[in-house]
Formats: C-alpha cells, sequence, structure tokens
C-alpha cells in the first residue's frame, strides 16, 4: 500500500501485533500504538516527558540519533536497557518499514 | 474551613479560567492543587514550551498563558489551597460537598468542579520490591527538611537536578555523615555546573559517587538498614544505610479521585456533555481529566466545558433565579 509500513510491536504479554502505519500523517510510534489500542498511555502527548511510551527497539532498524529531551527523559526512567527509545520519539517514515518494537514496562 | 460557592480541583488553566466564567455569574471559587503554584502542567510540565491553538495568540508560551489566566481572573478574587491535593469528597447534611486535603484542609460548597488535568503529580517510584514497606521508616521520595537527616548515612538515587543539588547539599553542610549518590549512566544530566560539583566531591572523597548501578532491594528489620545495589561491572553490592532517597521526578496520576464514587472510564472520568456533569450531582468534571464520545484534550475544549459547567452550577445553587447571558463587551467585568 502507498505511504502506508508495517510496525511490529511486541506488548507486555508477548503477543506480535503487525500494525499499519502511514507514513503521511506526521505520527509516531506512541500514536500508533494508541490507535491501535496498545496499552500505551502517552500521558504527555509526545512530549518525551513521561516516559509511558518507552519500548525496546528488537531490530536493527537505524533510527536518528536520540534528542536531548529523550535522554534526559530516560535517565529518569526505570526498566531502561542500552535498546530502550521513546515511542513517541520514533516518526513513522519509510526508512523504519518492519521495525520490531517490543513495549517497555510501565 | 473554607466556604465559597464553587471548589475547584486543580489549578491549571481551565480551572484558571473557569474561575472568571463563575465570576462573571457572581459565583465564588476557591482552587485546590497539589502543586506549590497554580498552572498544572502547563508550569509542572512545559512551562517554555509553545502553543499555537489558543484562539488569538499565534504562539504563546505555557508558563505566560498561566501568567495571563491569573491575571484574567484575579478580579474575582479567587482562594487557593496549593501544594495539597484533595483527598476526600463527602457530602454535608445541608446538600453541600466538603472536600479534603491530604493535610486536613476542609472546604465546603454546593458545587465541585474537578479540573484535575493528568491527576495528581506524585514522585515516580523505582521498581523495587518491597520500597513501599518502607515508606516513612526509611524511605523518603522528597526532602522536606535536610535536618532530618543529620548524622545518618544516606543513599541517593537519581541523576537529575534534584538528587545532585540535594547530595550536594546534604554533603556541603556537614548534615549527613555518609552519602552515596547512585545513579544508573557515567553521565548526568543536570546542570553543569552542578555536575562538576558532585564530580570534585567524589573526587575529594565526600561523597560516594556510584554510577553505572542501580539500587534494586532495601533490606532492614522495621528499618532501613541497607540496599541492595546492581552496578553492571562489580555485581551486587550491599550498603549500609539508614535512608534510600530516590529522587526520578514526578509523574501524573489519577489519585484519590478514583474512590470518589464517580463514573470512570479508564483514567479519565465520564461526564454528560450538556453541562460537564458527572453522575454525582453538583459534581462536575472538565478539562484533561473527563471523558465524552468526541473528547479532545485541548485546552481550548476545556475552556468551552468550563464556561458551560458554571452555567449548570448557578442553576443548581439558584434554582428559582433566571440566568441570562450577559456579553462582557456590553456589561464590562464587575470584580468583587
Amino acid at each position: 500500500m502507498e505511504n502506508m509500513i508495517k510496525v511490529n510491536v511486541i506488548d507486555r504479554e508477548g503477543q506480535i501485533h503487525i500494525l499499519d502505519a502511514p507514513t503521511d500523517m506526521n505520527m509516531n510510534i506512541m500514536e500508533i500504538c494508541k490507535a491501535h489500542e496498545l496499552p500505551v498511555e502517552g500521558i504527555c502527548g509526545g512530549m518525551a516527558l513521561c516516559a509511558s511510551c518507552q519500548v525496546y527497539l528488537e531490530s536493527d532498524t537505524s533510527l536518528p540519533e536520540q534528542g536531548d529531551s529523550e535522554l534526559a527523559m530516560l535517565d529518569q526512567a526505570f526498566h531502561v536497557k542500552d535498546n530502550s527509545r521513546l515511542g513517541c520519539q520514533i516518526r513513522i517514515v519509510e526508512d523504519i518499514d518492519g521495525i520490531v518494537l517490543r513495549l517497555a514496562p510501565y | 474551613m473554607i466556604e465559597t460557592d464553587i471548589i475547584i480541583i486543580g489549578a491549571g488553566p481551565v480551572g484558571l479560567f473557569t474561575v472568571f466564567e463563575a465570576g462573571l455569574l457572581k459565583l465564588r471559587c476557591h482552587l485546590i492543587d497539589s502543586l506549590p503554584s497554580p498552572g498544572g502542567q502547563l508550569i509542572e510540565i512545559y512551562p517554555k514550551k509553545p502553543i499555537y491553538d489558543i484562539p488569538g495568540y499565534p504562539i504563546v508560551n505555557a508558563g505566560e498563558l498561566v501568567d495571563k489566566l491569573m491575571a484574567q481572573c484575579a478580579v474575582f478574587r479567587p482562594g487557593f489551597t496549593l501544594g495539597e491535593s484533595a483527598t476526600h469528597l463527602d457530602e454535608t447534611e445541608d446538600n453541600k460537598y466538603l472536600v479534603t486535603t491530604n493535610k486536613g484542609t476542609q472546604h465546603k460548597a454546593p458545587i465541585v468542579i474537578i479540573a484535575g488535568g493528568l491527576g495528581v503529580f506524585e514522585p515516580r517510584k523505582p521498581p523495587i520490591p518491597n520500597l513501599e514497606k518502607y515508606e516513612d521508616i526509611g524511605v523518603e521520595y522528597i526532602i522536606r527538611d535536610p535536618e532530618f537527616y543529620r548524622g545518618k548515612k544516606v543513599v541517593v538515587s537519581g541523576g537529575g537536578d534534584s538528587a545532585l543539588d540535594w547530595s550536594i547539599y546534604l554533603v556541603e553542610n556537614q548534615i549527613v555523615s555518609e552519602l552515596s549518590l547512585v545513579h544508573r549512566r557515567t553521565s548526568f544530566r543536570g546542570h553543569l555546573d552542578s555536575v562538576q560539583k558532585v564530580m570534585d566531591m567524589a573526587a575529594a572523597g565526600k561523597i560516594n559517587l556510584i554510577t553505572d548501578a542501580e539500587v534494586v532491594g532495601i533490606e532492614g528489620q522495621g528499618k532501613v538498614e541497607s540496599v541492595k545495589i546492581q552496578h553492571a561491572t562489580l555485581g551486587l553490592i550491599d550498603k549500609q544505610a539508614d535512608h534510600f532517597v530516590p529522587l526520578f521526578g514526578l509523574t501524573p496520576s489519577l489519585g484519590p479521585i478514583a474512590d470518589w464514587g464517580l463514573d470512570i472510564d479508564k483514567t479519565a472520568v465520564k461526564v454528560d456533555t450538556f453541562d460537564y456533569s458527572t453522575n454525582r450531582k453538583g459534581v462536575y468534571a472538565i478539562g484533561d481529566i473527563n471523558t465524552y464520545p468526541g473528547k479532545l484534550k485541548l485546552i481550548l475544549c476545556g475552556f468551552h466545558e468550563g464556561t458551560l459547567a458554571v452555567q449548570s452550577a448557578f442553576a443548581r445553587i439558584y434554582p428559582n433565579k433566571k440566568n441570562v447571558l450577559k456579553y462582557t463587551t456590553v456589561n464590562g467585568v464587575n470584580g468583587f
């Protein structure tokens, strides 16, 4: 499908959800998860201020470097690993087609 | 006992504008907020961030919007109970509500409007088993009185300004007998001069700096006696301690409102869009804390919700008075 990519999200019970994500709607992973009613709160609305959308990157997808605000938030968050990311800071673009992410505990 | 017409729980933008709309109907308001100053998440989370969807403001910083809302409602002289969270909602014999805070302050009014936003801001608690068992017997999430720690062995954890600043303060003023600062990474993200100071103090042996490590357990009989620290290369370290102070910032939760007998959908209060009333008569919910079909969590929508809620509140307080909408352009704003 045009302007659509696949995003694979493994929920906290280990179940894989294959989500269709549009690349032309300026969305991010947190929003895609919420739109598909996965248990991602996104309390702060995507400002990298709550870490309720923390995910672990489990594919070798190359992502842009993390910004200061994301690193600062992950510094205060729990269950953080080397492959931790904030879903709200991962933009839905063609380059991440097929990405595999696992929801961190919250 | 504080008595008023409307108790507003939450002094964020929507709560503040509701004071203004209530004032136009000659209804007095008193606001309660768990944070120490008005503004809610605009002040606590993003004071310097721009907002672009407030009508008439192409761009306004969150902090500036709060200042303007405070100025706008000042004419109606709202009361404030700040730094206290509303914990109890009880009905009184004279058909009013009594709202009590965690510090015991009582407020009475015929109308309660919940404008609680994301809920109550509470300290973010690290996922350590038994952590809550040691609360108030050696585990504190907020340092209220530094003297409390005089002569004690204290373990602070966290990597932000609050962890850095308190570590410096407790050591510099020679309050604690020993201070360990545990942080998950080697670098800190606090202010550069605070980071440098902590590094200097660690080099001088004044702060026991343990980086690449996390506190993973607490032990002690009836009080904190030691903490277990998981270090990336050194493994598990046992550290004697009288106090463990995790400082990881604040996070919002619905809090006690969940137990007030209101219809709740996930983390929001269900309301009737006719007047944003809840299932309890005289109790309304507006702004980010409510939900209804088509709900949008926008400040703009919260302003509308508050405006309609106070019209309904007026009719409830004065069932025999007819209220006619008056325009501020025609009548001006006549304060109390």
